[in-house]
This record gives C-alpha cells, structure tokens and sequence, in this order.
C-alpha cells in the first residue's frame, strides 16, 4: 500500500503501459476505427463534442476511444485540448429558426406549420434488443421528405405573435453575453453566462436537477414548446469584407419550454420560457437545460428561491463534470499528512476522554455506597 | 520550430498575462482571493490545475523546479507534476529545498526555512476559509469586504467547547497583516509558523475556484486563536526512526496488522540530507535503511525496521500514542 | 511610410522568454517592495516612451486591459500605434476606466483617487500605475513598511508628484482598495504596493 504512494516515476510509466493495452483489450479483435466511433457511437460523440465545448467529431471520437469509452473522461481530454487553441474570434449568433431540421415535434400543438417531425428518434422504438445488431446486416437507408431543405417556423415566433410568451431577446444586441471562458464567475451571474454553463454542464446532474422541478422542487409547469434538431450555418463577421461569411455548420439540439406564469401587477399574464441548447442531437440534455434554465430564472421573474434547482451559485457551480469528477476523484490522492494531524487529535481526545472516565469512576463507587 | 517557444510552459500567452495581472493584485493585497478566468489543464482539477497554472506563468527558462506532495518528492501526483514541467517547459528539476528558485506543493512546506528569493506555489482545493460555515460566495466576499470574521472565532470557540481543543488539524485558518482572514491550503497546522515572515514569496493557486492570492516575504501570518487557548502545533515525541530528526513533521507508516507503526520524516530531502549527513553508526537502520542511496523507496523503509530493528519502534509499551496532540496542560 | 513601418519594429524578439523574465522582475518589485530591482527587459518603443515601459507593456497589457495615457505619453501618436500594434490595448478615455496607466511626466499626473480603486468586495479591480521617472536616486527621502519589506527600506526616487507623501498615505487609508505603483528608469524599478506604508519622519 505504501509502496503503492511511493512508487513514483516507474509505478506511472507501467500503469499507463498498462493502460494502453487494457484499452486495446484482445488483439485478435479489430482496432475501433474513429470513423466507426463518429457514425457508430454518433451520440456519444455528439455529448462529448456538447460537454467538452468543442465541435469536431472527429477529436470527440478519439477521445472516446482514448478514454475506453468513458465520456467524462473523454470530454475532459476534449476540453483540455480546446483550451490550448487560439481564439480567432466570435461567431455571430446563428439562427435556429433558418435551422435545416431534421426533428421538429411541439407538444404544445396538434399540428402547426412545418408539421411534426419525429426524425431519428428512440421514442416510440420498443425497447426490445435486437439480436440482429449483432452483425452487419443491411440497413434501409432512411426516407427524406421532399422539403427538408425549407426553414420551419419555431413555436415561440407562434406564441410571439399573439404575445402570449416573453420576448426573446432580454438583452440588447449591443450588449456583449459575456464569455465563461474569459470571465472569472461572479455571482450573481447573467442569463447569458448561466446558459453557457448548462450548455456544458453535465447531462446526469442537469437531468436530475430538471426532473426535480417537475417533482415540485421549484415546479414551473413545463410544456415541450419545441424541440428542434438539425443543421445551422455559423458565420463570422470579416472586418475586411464588411460582412459575416460562412465558416461551416454545426448540428444543434434546441429546447424552448414553454412555462406558466401569472404575470404581475405591471405585466399581463404571458407564458415565460427555460431555453436549452447544445451541440449534436442531444434531446435529454436541451430538454434538462431548459427545465434548469428556468428555474434559475427564478430572482428574475420574483418568485421565491425554494429549492436547489433555482439556486445559481448551487447549480452552476457544480454542473461542471469536469471540475467534479476532479475534486470528487482527488480525494485518492494521497492525504496522509493531513490524515496524520486528525489521528493525532483524535488520539489526543480518546486519551484525555479514558483519563476524565477514570477518575469519574471512584467517584462513582462512592456515590453507589 | 516556432512551437516550442510558443508552447513553452504549456499556457498560450494570452492566459499568461491573465494569470500574472492576477499575481501581482495578490501580492498587492496579501491574503485577498483574486479571482481568475482558470483554464481546463491537463490533470484533473483538484489534483493541482490552480498551482500548475501559477507555476506555469512565472516559470522561466533558468529556474530550479521542485514539486512535492505530502512533502515528498516522490509521490506519484509529485513525480507527475515534475513530469509535466520537464517535457512543457525543459526546466531543470532537483528534490533538494535550497537549490530550488521555485517549490510546487501540495499539504506541507519543507522543514528547511526557505530563503529570499524562492518562490513557494501551493496547489489549494477550496481557497475559501469561511467556505464551511458559508457555502455562498455572494456571501463570503462581502464577510471579507466588512472584516466580519466573527463566525470563524464562533466555530473555533464551539470546537473547544465540545471537544476541549481546536480540532482543526490542517487548513488552518491565519490572519494576514492583520486584515484577511486566508486558507493555508490543507497543509498540517503544524506548517503554520513557518508561514509568518517567511524570507520566501508563497503563492497560492486553485484552478477549480479560480482564485490566486499571495503572501509576500516577510509577511505577518497570525494563526487565529484565544487567549485561554493560544495556537498550538502537533508535537511527536519521537524523532524520525530514520534520520533523528526533531521537531519536524512525521509520517506514520503502518509496519503490520499487529499494531506496529513506525514514524519518519514526510519531508523527504530534509530526511536524506540529514541522514546523508550523518556518520554511519548514527544512521538508523544502517545501510539496511537504504542509507546512501539516494531514494527513499518504500521498501527501504521497511527493511529499516525489519533488518534492523527488532521491535517496532513506533510502538509503545504503554499504548499511547506517540503523537501529544496539542492544548494537553 | 517609412515610420509606419518603424512602428511595427521594436516589440519583443523572444516575446515568450521575454515576457516572463520581465514579469519575473515586476512580480519581484512588486513582493519586496520599495527595493530598486535592475532588469535587462527592455522593448524598443518610440519616445517618449521607455524602453523598460515598453517591455511591461507588451508583457501585462493587452485587448481585455483598458490603459490610460498620460498626456505626455498620449501626445505621441507614434506611442499609441505603438501599443496599439504591439499589445492590443484599447485606450481608456479616462483614469477612472484603466487598468493600467502609463505615465510619462509623474510630476504633473492626475491624483492617485482618480484611478479605479476597486471595490471593497474586489479590490483588485483597481489599476496599476506605471510612472516613468528620470531617475530612482536623488529625490527626498521615502522610507516605507509592510508586507514584503524587512523591517524598513528607504528609496528616494526623483520626479514624484510633490504632494506623493500626503496621497500615498490617503492610498494607504483606502486598503484594501488603492492604486499600486510601478516606478522605473532605465533599466530599474520599484514596485510600491498598496500595503508598502510610508513611515512619517520626524523632520
């Protein structure tokens, strides 16, 4: 055990010697290539490429490979990677309502324009294992309707209309949202910086968060305003053009819930929102964000702060998975100086505590006589 | 080859500069938590980002670099921090305390005063000392803002109320010039003195808080206490079973399942330059001991008491611990 | 065109190794306070600004760091393109808005108070000054204690605003918000924190 803490430089040269072949496991299997891992294991891609804040399949991949298929190791790889790249500059926001979607489904309308677009989802699939996925037997290619490439209208633009939800927009154009990356938090944080937060922060923690609000924990009576998955164009504005060019697209899951509010003495009743957004198709995490993200509206709106899920130095805090995994895990590191100081005490204590028994004990016997 | 240079000490430059406007706020204002835009690195956080990025920004081209971990050398965190330097930075490296311009630590500082010109950077999981009895930030900047360190004295006080001592251990609570109330870092109270004007520049990086702060040379660093109850650190009645030495801070290694213990030095270069040091017949557990090699292996330690010792010297015949513990009149 | 050209000159040619080494001397003066610390940092920036200005300028400052200039030193369209091109810094219209501040003519700067102080809650938020003196010798004596410093240390450097003993004391009395100070010439320089106190003299 000791020699275990002790072991230094060789102990780690072997372990990861060891390491690399436990992750190359029986040779006489085929090595996973990443094109496998990106086509294969899409969405396991697509929360690494969304948790480690860094939009390319192809490195999410071989993370996820070099990682043995543990994703928060993975997208910790991901993001100690990103945060040695240099920073070109800022994309202008993209436009999820001029998104190429791909699954379009409101549960707040029986149909609307652009229709119900139930896409490539698990959600009706009976969750029977299919033995025939053991093997490469033929796949139908999937149907595409004729219109795919026409924008769909979003929900909120609907409900917009009417004025019957909250304005998007809450900050002016002009104002900069800030850049949790470049920032160091202060609390209380902008709406702008929380969602750059939950749109990086993990899935488990945010979905347990989200689902205990619909359990009453800070209840805001969720409706699936729209959850859209597809394409969107990023551009960069050129100061030598004088205009934003296009520099690629990036699939992106979005969430608008669409939840009561009662309004107030200067505001007529009208719904508010929680918005969730990542990269990849990654529906129960958009869907977890946007419960999360309106529930830390909470100050915001005046309601009361009840629960966990409203409270933003509690949330954001610790959404990192990254920076949890780290402290949760540190505590195998080696503690033994500190674990020397709490022995000393406590022995200290027992000592003084066996001393104070035995002299309270003839007293004792006195007072029984 | 542009990407050495650049690459040098792995943070790009920009996060450099971040880093280094922070430092020298901390150093402005001795014991302040300054907050800083931490970067992801490539350990885990909590197993030191915040030091290796203080180290990294003022690392430079002819510094000395030490990194130790529970006061050793060779711990495995230690050895893979001191790797991480070598191969971003090509800095040299030593275990020895005098020769190194810069110490990277984690839970101890060297036994060894350290002298001007050094620089001691510690890894600090929660730089917060009110952060146990405020878990809110909003709440805890406004406590250091008003000088409202009352709490502090009220848990303390509550400790020997309950439990006659003060049982905070390690990450105990000083006072800086007067003014702020600062987090050592988890190192043992026992490292506490060695704090107050100290000749060396400490400071103090945690990567997953964001926060750097300092103390610079010949700083005032009070422990906090009580008139009825000064501040105390651990005593060992024993000297190290390998080098003799007193007064230092000890490790206790668990010799078998029958309750021998043994108690060595957990600053290790102090342990062998002093055994080093030593004329042979002084040296505990002779050669056995692995006396002039210039590792202390575990195994080394074990023979020591195996070959050499035949009863346990940890072990008292009365059963009590070898540790007083502190606040005992 | 020419001294277009020249202005694209004179940064640092090793800016990784520089930077640090000349960090390494502002964090020195900055942890001993009030004790001269000599540095071969030096950038070749166009006058008025200083070669050892210029180096920590292009080693602390860039795009997310507001700098003022003294008139002295924003007189000089040269100095702004400058710093502009070699840092990146955009120009604080005031003292008040500036992390840093550089200062060509010490003599005739704007009160300390003007500067960003920070807050009580982050006192950090406050700007460091970087004052260009003729010299770090022959001044009146200014003997300070504190944080960083043995006991005493004694500078008397040449060029401080005449009243500097009645401001650095108000400095003091702000802790823990308050400017700091970077005093240089040539190829010398002083850090005076705020927590480096100036002990009143008899006399």
């Amino acid at each position: 055990m000791y020699v275990a803490v002790k072991g230094g430089e060789a102990a780690i040269d072997n372990a990861h010697r060891l390491l690399a072949d436990r992750r190359r496991g029986d040779r006489s299997v085929p090595a996973l290539t990443l094109d496998q891992i990106a086509e294969q294991l899409a969405l396991g891609v697509d929360r690494v490429m969304s948790e480690g804040s860094l939009y390319d399949r192809r490195l999410a991949a071989l993370a996820i490979k070099q990682a043995r298929g543990d994703l928060i190791e993975a997208i910790f790889l991901v993001r100690a990677y990103r945060t040695t790249l240099p920073r070109f500059g800022c994309s202008e926001p993209v436009d999820t309502s001029a998104m190429m979607v791909e699954r379009r489904i409101s549960a707040c309308y029986k149909d609307l324009p652009g229709g119900q677009l139930l896409g490539p989802t698990f959600d009706y699939t009976h969750r029977l294992l299919d033995e025939e996925l053991d093997g490469d037997a033929e796949v139908e290619p999937g149907h595409q309707r004729a219109d795919a490439h026409e924008p769909v209208s979003r929900i909120a633009d609907i409900l917009g209309g009417e004025g019957l939800i909250e304005e998007d927009l809450e900050q002016s154009p002009l104002e900069e949202p800030g850049d949790i990356n470049q920032t160091p938090m202060e609390f209380p944080l902008s709406r702008a910086m929380r969602l750059q937060s939950l749109s990086r922060g993990d899935e488990g923690f945010l979905l347990a968060l989200g689902y205990s609000t619909q359990r009453g924990y800070a209840r805001s009576h969720p409706f699936a305003g729209e959850i859209r998955i597809g394409e969107v164009e990023v551009e960069v504005f050129s100061p030598e053009l004088g205009f934003a060019v296009p520099v690629g697209r990036v699939q992106l899951t979005e969430c608008q819930m669409v939840n009561q509010f009662k309004g107030s003495a200067k505001a007529a009743p009208q719904f508010t929102r929680g918005y969730g957004l990542v990269f990849g198709q990654s529906e129960r995490k958009a869907m977890a964000m946007a419960l999360c993200d309106r529930a830390l509206r909470a100050e915001e709106l005046g309601e009361d702060i009840v629960a966990p899920p409203q409270d933003q130095e509690f949330v954001i805090s610790h959404c990192d998975n990254v920076q949890a995994t780290g402290f949760v895990e540190h505590l195998k590191l080696p503690h033994y100086v500190d674990f020397q100081a709490e022995l000393g005490l406590v022995r200290a204590m027992r000592a003084e505590h066996a001393e104070r028994q035995a002299e309270s004990l003839p007293d004792m016997k006195e007072a029984a006589e | 080859m542009n990407a050495p240079t650049y690459n040098f000490a792995y943070l790009d430059e920009q996060t450099k500069r971040m880093i280094r406007r922070a430092i020298l706020k901390a150093v402005a204002i001795p014991g302040y938590q300054v907050p800083f835009a931490s970067r992801e690195m490539p350990m885990p956080y909590g197993w030191g980002t915040g030091g290796v990025q203080v180290t990294a920004a003022i690392l430079g081209p002819d510094d000395v670099l030490k990194v130790i971990d529970q006061g050793a050398d060779d711990t495995t965190n230690a050895v893979s921090i001191r790797k991480f330097f070598q191969r971003v930075a090509g800095v040299e490296t030593t275990t020895s305390t005098p020769e190194a311009t810069i110490i990277q630590t984690r839970h101890r500082i060297p036994e060894l005063p350290l002298h001007e010109g050094q620089i001691l950077v510690y890894q600090v999981p929660i730089p917060e000392p009110l952060r146990f009895l405020e878990s809110r930030e909003t709440e805890t900047r406004k406590m250091h803002a008003l000088e409202e360190y009352g709490l502090m004295h009220v848990k303390l006080y509550e400790d020997i109320a309950r439990n006659g001592h003060i049982a905070t251990t390690y990450a105990y609570p000083v006072k800086v010039e007067g003014r702020y109330v600062m987090d050592p870092s988890p190192t043992p109270k026992f490292d506490n003195p060695k704090m107050h004007m100290s000749a060396a520049l400490q400071l103090f990086g945690a990567g997953r808080e964001k926060r750097i702060y300092a103390l610079p040379p010949h700083t005032e660093v009070i422990s906090l206490d009580f008139e009825d109850h000064p501040f105390e650190v651990q005593r060992f009645d024993k000297p190290c079973a390998l080098c003799g030495a007193e007064n230092v801070y000890l490790d206790e290694v668990v010799l078998d399942d029958r309750g021998g213990r043994m108690f060595v030095c957990s600053d290790t270069d102090h342990c062998e330059t002093r055994r080093q040091s030593l004329p042979l017949e002084g040296r505990v557990g002779g050669e056995a001991a692995g006396v002039g090699s210039s590792k202390t292996s575990a195994t080394s330690i074990f023979d020591a008491v195996v070959h050499a010792e035949g009863t346990p010297p940890g072990r008292t015949s009365s059963g009590h611990p070898p540790l007083k513990g502190e606040g005992s009149r | 065109m020419q001294a277009e050209a020249h202005m694209l000159e004179g940064g640092f040619a090793e800016p990784v190794l520089e930077a640090q080494a000349t960090f390494r001397a502002v964090m020195d003066a900055m942890a001993r306070p009030a004790r001269a610390v000599k540095t071969g940092s030096r950038a070749a920036p166009p006058a008025p600004l200083t070669p050892l200005a210029g180096a920590i300028a292009c080693t602390l400052m860039d795009a997310d760091t507001p700098v003022w200039l003294d008139p002295r030193l924003s007189g000089s369209e040269a100095v702004r393109v400058w710093l502009g091109f070699h840092t990146g810094v955009r120009f604080a219209a005031a003292p008040t808005d500036a992390a840093f501040a550089l200062i060509g003519d010490a003599s005739d700067m704007p009160p300390f108070d003007r500067f960003a102080q920070g807050t009580q809650e982050y006192p950090d938020r406050s700007a460091t000054l970087i004052l260009q003196l003729d010299s770090l010798e022959g001044g009146a004596p200014l003997t300070f204690r504190g944080s960083g410093i043995k006991g005493e240390a004694t500078i008397a450097p040449h060029g401080l605003p005449a009243d500097f003993a009645a401001q650095w004391g108000e400095n003091t009395r702000r802790f823990p918000r308050g400017v700091d100070l970077v005093l240089t010439a040539g190829d010398r320089l002083i850090g005076l924190p705020r927590s480096a106190r100036l002990v009143a003299r008899e006399g």
